[in-house]
């Protein structure tokens, strides 16, 4: 564990002393420390285009009272700078006075390992794949035209200090390998993106030659879009496979369940709860204590252990996910959903690995049933308007289904539907659910923190579908 | 007070110095603070208060052909040494690129030129709390408008930016930038809107009342939308929307993605890629211009562009080392566009809402929908029905698609541009795009 004191003229005791002076008279708040240590190795074009590395230090103070956030951050820890943050947030909240009131729940569990990635595999090591990488993919077919392979990982170290003097500390890791090939044939170009990752070492991914796999899926993803015929336009059914396709949960549902939208009354789901949202066939939960995986914490950034919160259960919706202060407002508890990007932002209610469970129908069922429409298996990213609960995501393999079969492959088209009532056109819950192979940031107020998803396969009635094809 | 001159210059010559003591061939070093403070309101009461103070330090280090980077914001000598050194030993392994270089000491900006970019003038708290009670009271006088969110922030940015080939230089830049986002409700439906200011000084930021009105107004008609059937349909973009169309633009121009073959404009130079019409700039001296700059992220002079004259490409945006693999000199944009905009159209703004007698206007995009490689383009949208050039009701729930290349063929802009951004397009109308509703 990295000692944050060890070489500046701020001592622990120091530093206890100025967070339980600034801190006394407010409702909440905390100093938190962050060392992140991350490397990024790019071969691109033949060639190995950049190895970055990056050590980043600071601390983030924050005081909470009533409903207003104080927050100052600085790279230099030392007493100067801690003191000058401290009279900043007591200005702030000069005039708001509060009722420092939580116990923390202390957790032993750990669902990653205290390792730092960066210094478990040398860097001659990961050189030697991407080489591997482009030369596999080049030689495999004459048109592949650009390879992209890419390493990063990262370890980042946070410790909490809170008014009770209390420390809290985590180690998380976290790598992601990606593989984008581009490919050219009669003129057309088309690209196709696969990655993995997670919060353990490179080598529990890329053992037994997987990188082998991450190519191919790349390559099949750009030789299926090379075939593809212009999207239809309009409303049909649509086909969700299982996985990565989730990320519909997360836009349409998940952010419209963030506490501090429902605490504000903004979110289009503010005055749902417990009713019914979905299909009694649909559960959904936001789970940070998955092993390994891309959205788990052993505890959030204001300390609070991580849990698995049920959030949608047979079609009503139970819960929202919540940070301390939005929690303290709604008169609930946390659900260790508290994250922030880094020591630079301020803590927001933020999903985890964000889940819909089984149900009992097949992917093939689904098919056979659509009499138009279409089967959409990745896509590339999502956003969402939380206010009117319009969201969209952007396909980046989907196929037309015409009578119960799988057609023409389509090319890239956005599809468009309305949170609050997606979930009620969802008619069948596949028995197939897969997570995501570790690849999503999810973005909100400007901060990017690393999230999850999972589902099995479904079918939606009714969606808009992006295309040019009148 | 943000780090000073002599501050960020000896920490950028203890960083060159001491690469080249461990036998580097050559270096570059990027120091740089940057202190803003922002102030949030929501509902007329104070919500946040947050202050950045940013340090950060960039090395690279080159052994002839050999290069590799470092970043850090923890500035103590005995840390930039260290990573100087573990920069160092990863640069002996990395392969040779015949590529990688510093700029060409030719084109080195020489003397920096005052654009104006710099307003010392401090904004008290207090004075922004004045500002945005001003704002919240204007943004919330109709009586719709159930949630009012604004903010305020005053950023100031020092850097230095060296080069072992003797460059050292770097300047102090500031921006005020104002923001209002308004929730109106009626029994069916919920929306948000926004308005947006940003200046680099702060007596020429909207004024809170123009800022919390227009917010209001934005938001409140958005309500009661219907979802339209899928046509075909000219479309027109809103200012703040048509922008996003240059942009587009200039990441398909990027030295790196023509280099690497993945852009749709590829081998499209002295080609006419959009109508006849259009010009587009990028101005690298705007005074007091957003996205201004006196030398671009590697120490290269830049100069304003025509990048595209009478619907014909003449330029790409060009760095170093994408350059020297295009043969082409760079022309200072490693950082890529400076001040992009479009040259005014030779119509108002009423006259091009009555080109066709039925269109749709669009306020708002959701999405990432826009293929460099392909020129594909499909994104969620807002905005209304206009007919005759009035608008008739507002509509949401959609999706506009086209490719880029038929696009930029099919533009007509009004001739309304202002520099309120680093990117600027006037209102814009593309005809023959694809709507998909109902």
């Amino acid at each position: 564990m990295i000692n944050f004191f060890e070489k500046s003229d701020l001592s622990r005791n120091d530093a206890e002393n100025i967070v339980s002076d600034t801190l006394k008279n407010c409702d909440d708040g905390e100093l938190y420390f962050e060392d992140t240590k991350s490397e990024t190795i790019l071969l691109d074009d033949n060639k190995i285009k950049s190895s970055n590395y990056s050590s980043d230090l600071g601390y983030g103070f924050r005081a909470v009272s009533k409903e207003v956030v104080a927050y100052s951050h600085s790279n230099e820890i030392t007493k100067d700078s801690l003191k000058k943050s401290s009279e900043n947030l007591k200005s702030t909240l000069k005039s708001i006075k509060g009722t420092y009131n939580h116990s923390i729940i202390r957790s032993n569990k750990k669902f990653y390992k205290d390792i730092n990635p960066i210094e478990q595999k040398s860097l001659n090591s990961k050189l030697e794949i991407l080489n591997k990488v482009n030369d596999y993919l080049r030689k495999k077919d004459a048109a592949v035209k650009q390879v992209t392979a890419s390493f990063s990982g990262e370890q980042k170290s946070i410790e909490i200090i809170t008014l009770e003097g209390e420390a809290l500390t985590d180690v998380r890791p976290l790598i992601r390998f990606n593989v984008s090939v581009m490919i050219e044939k009669n003129g057309r170009k088309e690209i196709g993106v696969y990655g993995i990752g997670g919060r353990q070492s490179y080598d529990q991914y890329l053992k037994d030659d997987n990188w082998k796999n991450v190519c191919e899926e790349a390559f099949r993803i750009a030789s299926v879009n090379l075939e593809s015929i212009a999207a239809p336009a309009g409303e049909m059914k649509v086909v969700l496979g299982p996985g990565w396709p989730a990320i519909l949960i997360h836009e349409a549902i998940g952010h419209g369940l963030e506490g501090d939208f429902n605490r504000k009354k903004t979110s289009a789901f503010h005055n749902l709860m417990g009713q019914k949202v979905a299909n009694e066939k649909v559960t959904i939960v936001d789970d940070g204590t998955i092993e390994n995986k891309r959205g788990s914490l052993n505890i959030d950034d204001e300390g609070t252990p991580t849990e698995r919160t049920v959030l949608i259960e047979n079609g009503i919706l139970k819960n929202f996910m919540q940070d301390r202060l939005n929690a303290r407002l709604m008169k609930t508890r946390s659900t260790g959903s508290g994250r922030r990007e880094n020591y630079k932002h301020i803590v927001l209610p933020r999903m985890r690995n964000t889940m819909m469970l089984n149900g009992k129908q097949t992917q093939d069922e689904m098919i056979k049933s659509v009499d138009k429409g279409i089967f959409a298996v990745s896509f590339g990213g999502g956003q969402v308007d939380i206010t009117s609960g319009k969201f969209v995501f952007n396909c980046t393999e989907a196929y037309e289904i015409y009578n119960g079969k799988i057609g023409s492959p389509i090319k890239g088209a956005t599809l468009i539907g309305d949170g609050p009532s997606i979930l009620k056109e969802v008619s069948m819950v596949g028995n197939d659910m897969m997570l995501d192979p570790g690849i999503g940031t999810c973005g909100k107020a400007g901060q990017g923190v690393p999230v999850g998803v999972a589902q099995p396969s479904i079918l939606i009635n009714k969606m808009t579908v992006g295309g040019t094809k009148l | 007070m943000v780090k000073d001159q002599e501050y960020l210059q000896a920490k950028a010559e203890y960083c060159l110095s001491l690469a080249k003591k461990l036998g580097a061939t050559n270096a570059s070093v990027t120091v740089a603070n940057s202190i803003s403070e922002t102030v949030s309101f929501r509902n007329k009461t104070l919500d946040e208060s947050n202050r950045s103070d940013n340090l950060a330090i960039s090395i690279t280090t080159y052994q002839n052909k050999k290069k590799s980077s470092i970043s850090s914001s923890n500035l103590l000598d005995e840390n930039i040494r260290t990573l100087i050194e573990k920069c160092f030993e990863i640069t002996k392994i990395t392969p040779i690129d015949e590529f990688n270089s510093l700029p060409d000491k030719e084109l080195l900006g020489k003397k920096i030129k005052d654009l104006n970019i710099y307003d010392d003038t401090h904004i008290e708290n207090n004075k922004k709390i004045e500002y945005l009670k001003e704002l919240e009271e204007f943004a919330s006088l109709e009586k719709k408008i159930i949630n009012t969110e604004s903010s305020f922030t005053e950023n100031k940015s020092n850097f230095i930016l060296a080069n072992s080939d003797g460059f050292c230089d770097g300047y102090k830049t500031s921006s005020f930038s104002a923001s209002c986002i308004t929730v109106a409700k009626d029994q069916n439906s919920m929306e948000r809107d926004y308005d947006y200011t940003k200046k680099r000084y702060l007596n020429e930021i909207k004024n809170p009342k123009e800022l919390g009105k227009v917010a209001s107004e934005n938001t409140v008609k958005k309500l009661k939308s219907n979802k339209i059937g899928s046509e075909k349909i000219s479309i027109i973009f809103d200012k703040r929307i048509a922008k996003g169309i240059l942009s587009a633009f200039a990441s398909a121009i990027t030295s790196s993605a023509i280099s690497r073959g993945t852009s749709f404009l590829k081998d499209k130079i002295n080609q006419q890629i959009f109508s006849s019409s259009i010009n587009i700039f990028d101005k690298p001296d705007l005074i007091k211009g957003i996205g201004s700059q006196s030398f671009d992220t590697e120490g290269v002079h830049s100069d304003t562009i025509k990048l595209v004259d009478k619907g014909y490409l003449k330029e790409y945006l060009i760095d170093t080392y994408n350059g020297k693999k295009l043969n082409l000199k760079s022309n200072g944009r490693s950082g890529g566009a400076t001040n992009l905009y479009f040259e005014n159209g030779q119509i108002n703004y009423n006259q091009l809402l009555k080109i066709n007698s039925r269109s749709l206007y669009i306020t708002e995009t959701i999405g990432h929908g826009v293929n460099i490689v392909t020129g594909d383009y499909s994104v969620g949208a807002t905005g209304f029905l206009v007919e005759n050039g009035e608008f008739k009701y507002p509509v949401s729930e959609i999706t506009i698609a086209g490719n880029l290349n038929d696009m930029f063929k099919n533009i007509t802009l009004a001739n309304d541009l202002s520099f309120d951004f680093a990117t600027n397009s006037p209102t814009m109308m593309i005809d023959g795009m694809v709507v998909a509703g109902k």
